[in-house]
């Protein structure tokens, strides 16, 4: 084995990490509190009146970074999930068990804030859409790992048994992104693209990049907390 | 004042999701804070 990779395995010894989680988690929540401020004022007082949807369009700012999160958190959770069942790493199976709580939450916000913005403008709080549904087997995916989680008592073969299920429902993921393209849905295309020049005024793109920065830093927070439990409790 | 919160007659659907959204967080955290107090880390 070389230095590097003596390196690179420090911080996979749960003692090892646990001060570390502490500090990084302190950061983040610090900064989850700025952009959050930040955010806030420049999605409510800074940004102009939408010229077709009005004042409901200001749902944006926590309806897409929540729907972002709930995806990417979800292929971070699988990520971890995929490397404890390569290495039989303990500290991999932590972070996942930590990271689904909170992907449920935002795939739950997502949804909530999805219905509260398609009655004022679709008319109805749900449709089978393609990209409605897609985000409610999320939702029905975090459950389903926690219950499992939940539900075996030898927690070696919690964590394999959840894992492979995380990993299988990854496929879910490129189905809710894609699913607006795929299908003729009532949900709109994407918001924000690489490929092209943004659609909507500045200020109402900073507003909502600064709301993902805040929900990034809280899930990083919130579960490198929560990761923290799981170190002490595990023992 | 009341302009700002009535939201162009949008008031319910802006206010139902941003205070829902801040509730739930806000539940988040404070049961990760009392798990982390019972578990004295």
């Amino acid at each position: 084995m070389t230095t590097d990779s003596i390196k690179w395995f420090w911080y996979s010894s749960p003692q090892t990490f646990f001060p570390l989680a502490g500090r990084i988690a302190r950061v983040s929540a610090v900064l989850a509190i700025l952009f959050g401020i930040a955010g806030l004022y420049t999605g409510l007082f800074v940004a102009p009146t939408d010229a077709t949807q009005g004042e409901a369009y200001r749902i944006i700012y926590i309806h897409v970074p929540a729907a972002w999160m709930s995806m990417f958190l979800y292929v971070v959770m699988a990520f971890w999930a995929a490397i404890g069942l390569a290495f039989n790493t303990r500290l991999s199976f932590l972070m996942a068990r930590a990271l689904a709580p909170t992907g449920a939450l935002f795939t739950f916000i997502a949804l909530w804030t999805g219905s509260f913005w398609g009655k004022p403008t679709w008319g109805t709080w749900w449709v089978w859409d393609a990209r409605l549904t897609s985000e409610l087997i999320l939702l029905f995916l975090y459950f389903g790992y926690m219950a499992l989680q939940a539900a075996i008592d030898d927690r070696r073969r919690a964590d394999r048994a959840g894992a492979v299920l995380a990993i299988v429902g990854v496929v879910n993921v490129p189905i809710i992104y894609y699913s607006v393209k795929w299908w003729n849905t009532l949900h709109q295309g994407a918001s924000v693209s690489f490929s092209k020049a943004p659609s909507m005024a500045a200020t109402m793109l900073t507003g909502m990049l600064l709301m993902a920065l805040c929900f990034w830093a809280y899930s990083i927070a919130v579960a490198l907390t929560r990761v923290r439990c799981e170190i002490a409790e595990a023992g | 004042m009341s302009e700002f919160f009535n939201m162009g007659g949008y008031g319910l659907y802006v206010w139902g999701s941003y205070g829902v959204t801040f509730a739930l967080l806000a539940l988040e955290v404070f049961m990760v804070m009392k798990r982390k107090r019972e578990t004295k880390t």
